[in-house]
C-alpha cells in the first residue's frame, strides 16, 4: 500500500462515481478534439477551395457532389456542419479557457491582497466584488462588448471582467483561515517575505476551492460566449463560436432546415453537462461538510 | 432596523451614482451615432441642424453634466431613433418583459418545489435521479438555444404555437397583457417556458438540498412521532423550512430573468425591453442604451434591498444580526 497522499485520494474518490468518469472522459474527447481540429475535421470549412456552393443546404447523412458526405449536413455556403462545428467547438474552448484562467489570476491576487492587507484596500476591493456579483454576468458582458465592439479578444477581456470577482471572493475567504494557522506564523518567524508567504505558503492552500469555482466558471464562460455571439456582439463572423453557428442557423430554422441550429447546440449541450457533472462531483469531493 | 435600512440606501445610492458615472463614459466610446442618423444626403447645414438638436456637438463634461440633471430629474434623454424619451419608450415595453418574467418564475415555482421535494424525499429512488438529471440538463442547456429548440419541435414540427411575437393584447388598467386572450397566451406559453426551463431547474436543486437535510431535523422527527400526516409533515412543517433559501435564490434571479429576457426576447422576438436593448445597440441609440442600464441598475439594487429585508423577516436570526450591524 503506498502513501496515501491527498492527491491519490482525490484521485480515488473520483473514480468512484461512474458517472463523473464518463462525464470526464467525455470532456477529455471534447478537449482533443478542439485541439486538434484541425486533423480530425473531414473538411477545411474556412477554406474556400474546399467547400462548394452547389452542396449547400444538404440533409445529414447526404452525399455531395463530390462524393464528400456531409454526415451531419451542410449549410447554406455548402460547408460541413461537423467540419464547422468542430473549429466552432475549438473557438468556444479557447476563449473560455483563456478568460477564466486570467480571471482566476487577476482574482487570486486581488483575494491574496485583500487578506493579507486589510484594511481600506480590503474593503474597496470588496466592495467592487460585491456591486459586481449583484448584476448578471451576461449582462455586463453585454454592455461591455456594445461599448468595446466585437472580437474574440473583446470577449476574452469581457468574460475576465464579469469573472474575476468570483475567484477574489473564493480567495479571499479561503486566505482569510488560512493566515491564521500556524504555519503561516512559522514561516513569519522563519523572516520570510511576505510574497513568498502569500504566494508559496498560502496560495497552495486555497486552490480546492477556486479550482471547484473554475470549472463551474468555464461552463459558465463557453454559455456566456455563446449567448453573446448569439446576440451579435460576440466572436466576429470570421472566427464562428458553436454559438454563432447556432446563430446562423436561426435563420433556417424556421424553413424546416433544423439541423444548422440543432448539432451546433447538442455539441454545446453536451461540453456543459460534462463540465458540471465533473464540477458537481469535484465539489463534493473536496466539500469537508460531505467527506464520508 | 432603521439604521441598517438607512445605511443600505445610502449604499444603493452610491452603487447608482457610480454606474451612471461609468455607464456614460463607457457608452460614449460606442461610435458616433451622427454617421448613423443622418441622411448621407443632408446638406451640412441640416446635418449640423440635427448635431446641435441632439446636444451631440457640447464637449463630453457638458454632455454628462446634461445627462446628470436629466437623470436626477427623470429625463434620460430622448432615443434617436424613435424621437421618443427613452424612459418613456422603456416604460412602454417593461409590461411585456414583466409578464414574461412572472409567468416564467410561476411556472418554475410550481412544478419546481413539487419536483425538488419529492427528489429530496426519496433521493434513491428511479424517479428522484430522472428529475435530478433533467435538472442538470435543464440547468446547463443554453438558454437561446433551448428557444429555438422549443420553436423546432412546437412551431415549426408540431405547429401548435406561434413562433415569435406577443399576439393580441387586452388592456388592464391601461396596461396590455396577452395572458387574458387565446392568442396572447398561444404566444406567451413558449418565450415563458423558456424562461422558467434554466429557474425550475434551480429551484428543483435548491428544494432537494433543503428538503434532504430539514427531513433530519428533530422537530420533523417529532412531527412524525406526534402522529401528523405525511402529507402535513411534508407540507408545513418541511416545506416552510426549505422556503428561506428558495425565496432569497427566487428573489434574486428576478433581476437575472430580467436580464435574460434579453435572449429569450430575441429568440421569440417578444417586444419586451431586452429586445429594444438589442436594438438599440444595434441602432447605436445611446439615450435608449443609457436609460436602459440605469433602470436596470437601479431595479437590481431595489431587488437586494427587498431581497435582504425579506429574509429578514423570514428568518428571525438574521433579523437581530440585521439591526445590530
Amino acid at each position: 500500500m503506498t502513501a496515501d497522499t491527498p492527491l491519490r485520494r482525490f484521485v480515488v474518490d473520483f473514480l468512484a462515481s461512474p458517472l463523473a468518469v464518463i462525464a470526464g472522459l467525455g470532456l477529455l474527447a471534447i478537449a482533443l478534439t478542439a485541439l486538434f481540429a484541425g486533423i480530425i475535421a473531414p473538411q477545411n470549412p474556412y477554406d474556400l477551395a474546399q467547400i462548394d456552393i452547389m452542396d449547400g443546404s444538404l440533409t445529414p447523412g447526404t452525399e455531395g457532389f463530390g462524393g464528400f458526405t456531409y454526415w451531419l449536413g451542410s449549410d447554406e455556403q455548402g460547408r460541413d456542419m461537423l467540419s464547422a462545428m468542430i473549429y466552432g467547438l475549438r473557438i468556444s474552448l479557447m476563449v473560455s479557457f483563456v478568460a477564466v484562467s486570467s480571471a482566476v489570476t487577476v482574482g487570486m491576487v486581488l483575494g491574496l491582497l485583500a487578506a493579507a492587507r486589510g484594511g481600506w484596500v480590503e474593503t474597496l476591493i470588496m466592495r467592487i466584488v460585491d456591486i459586481q456579483l449583484s448584476f448578471p454576468a451576461l449582462l455586463v458582458a453585454l454592455l461591455l462588448l456594445a461599448s468595446l465592439g466585437k472580437g474574440v479578444d473583446k470577449v476574452i477581456i469581457a468574460l475576465i471582467l464579469v469573472q474575476w470577482a468570483y475567484f477574489a471572493r473564493t480567495v479571499r475567504a479561503a486566505a482569510l483561515v488560512e493566515i491564521r494557522k500556524d504555519y503561516v506564523t512559522a514561516a513569519r518567524a522563519a523572516a520570510l517575505p511576505q510574497w513568498r508567504i502569500l504566494f508559496g505558503h498560502v496560495l497552495p492552500n486555497v486552490m480546492p476551492p477556486v479550482l471547484v469555482i473554475a470549472t463551474v466558471q468555464i461552463a459558465n464562460a463557453i454559455a456566456i460566449e455563446a449567448s453573446l455571439s448569439f446576440l451579435g456582439v460576440g466572436v466576429p463572423i470570421t472566427e464562428p463560436s458553436l454559438g454563432l453557428l447556432i446563430a446562423n442557423g436561426f435563420d433556417y430554422l424556421l424553413s424546416g432546415r433544423y439541423w444548422i441550429s440543432f448539432y451546433p447546440g447538442v455539441a454545446l449541450l453536451v461540453t456543459l453537462v460534462c463540465i458540471n457533472v465533473v464540477g458537481d462531483h469535484v465539489r463534493d469531493i473536496l466539500n469537508p461538510r460531505m467527506q464520508r | 432596523m432603521l439604521a441598517y435600512l438607512i445605511r443600505r440606501l445610502g449604499q444603493a445610492f452610491l452603487v447608482m451614482a457610480v454606474m451612471a458615472t461609468i455607464v456614460f463614459f463607457g457608452l460614449f466610446a460606442v461610435g458616433n451615432p451622427v454617421d448613423l442618423l443622418i441622411n448621407p444626403e443632408a446638406d451640412l447645414a441640416e446635418q449640423e441642424e440635427t448635431i446641435r438638436r441632439l446636444g451631440l456637438d457640447k464637449p463630453v463634461h457638458v454632455q454628462f453634466g446634461f445627462f446628470l440633471a436629466g437623470l436626477a430629474q427623470g429625463d434620460l434623454g430622448t432615443s434617436f431613433v424613435h424621437n421618443r424619451p427613452a424612459l418613456e419608450l422603456i416604460l412602454s415595453r417593461l409590461p411585456a418583459t414583466l409578464e414574461l418574467a412572472f409567468l416564467g418564475i410561476l411556472i418554475a415555482v410550481v412544478l419546481g418545489i413539487p419536483l425538488g421535494m419529492i427528489a429530496g424525499l426519496k433521493p434513491e429512488a428511479p424517479y428522484s435521479k430522472v428529475i435530478m438529471a433533467g435538472s442538470v440538463v435543464g440547468f446547463s442547456t443554453p438558454n437561446f438555444w433551448q428557444g429555438l429548440m422549443l420553436i423546432m419541435l412546437f412551431a415549426v414540427f408540431l405547429g401548435w404555437l406561434p413562433a415569435g411575437g406577443r399576439g393580441d393584447t387586452v388592456d388592464v388598467l391601461g396596461i396590455p397583457v396577452s395572458f387574458l386572450t387565446w392568442d396572447g397566451l398561444s404566444h406567451l406559453i413558449l418565450p415563458a417556458l423558456n424562461v422558467a426551463i434554466y429557474k425550475m431547474s434551480l429551484v428543483i436543486r435548491l428544494t432537494r438540498a433543503g428538503t434532504a437535510e430539514v427531513a433530519l431535523q428533530d422537530y420533523v422527527k417529532y412531527a412524525r412521532a406526534r402522529g401528523l400526516s405525511p402529507f402535513r409533515v411534508v407540507g408545513v412543517h418541511v416545506l416552510k423550512n426549505i422556503l428561506i433559501p428558495v425565496v432569497t435564490v427566487l428573489g434574486l434571479e428576478t433581476g437575472n430573468v430580467i436580464a435574460f429576457a434579453v435572449v429569450t426576447e430575441t429568440v421569440f422576438s417578444w417586444p419586451g425591453i431586452g429586445k429594444l436593448l438589442i436594438d438599440s445597440i444595434g441602432l447605436l441609440d445611446r439615450p435608449v442604451v443609457v436609460a436602459y442600464l440605469m433602470l436596470t441598475v437601479f431595479l437590481f439594487v431595489m431587488i437586494n434591498l427587498v431581497v435582504d429585508i425579506g429574509y429578514s423577516l423570514l428568518d428571525p436570526r438574521v433579523r437581530v444580526k440585521g439591526g445590530r450591524s
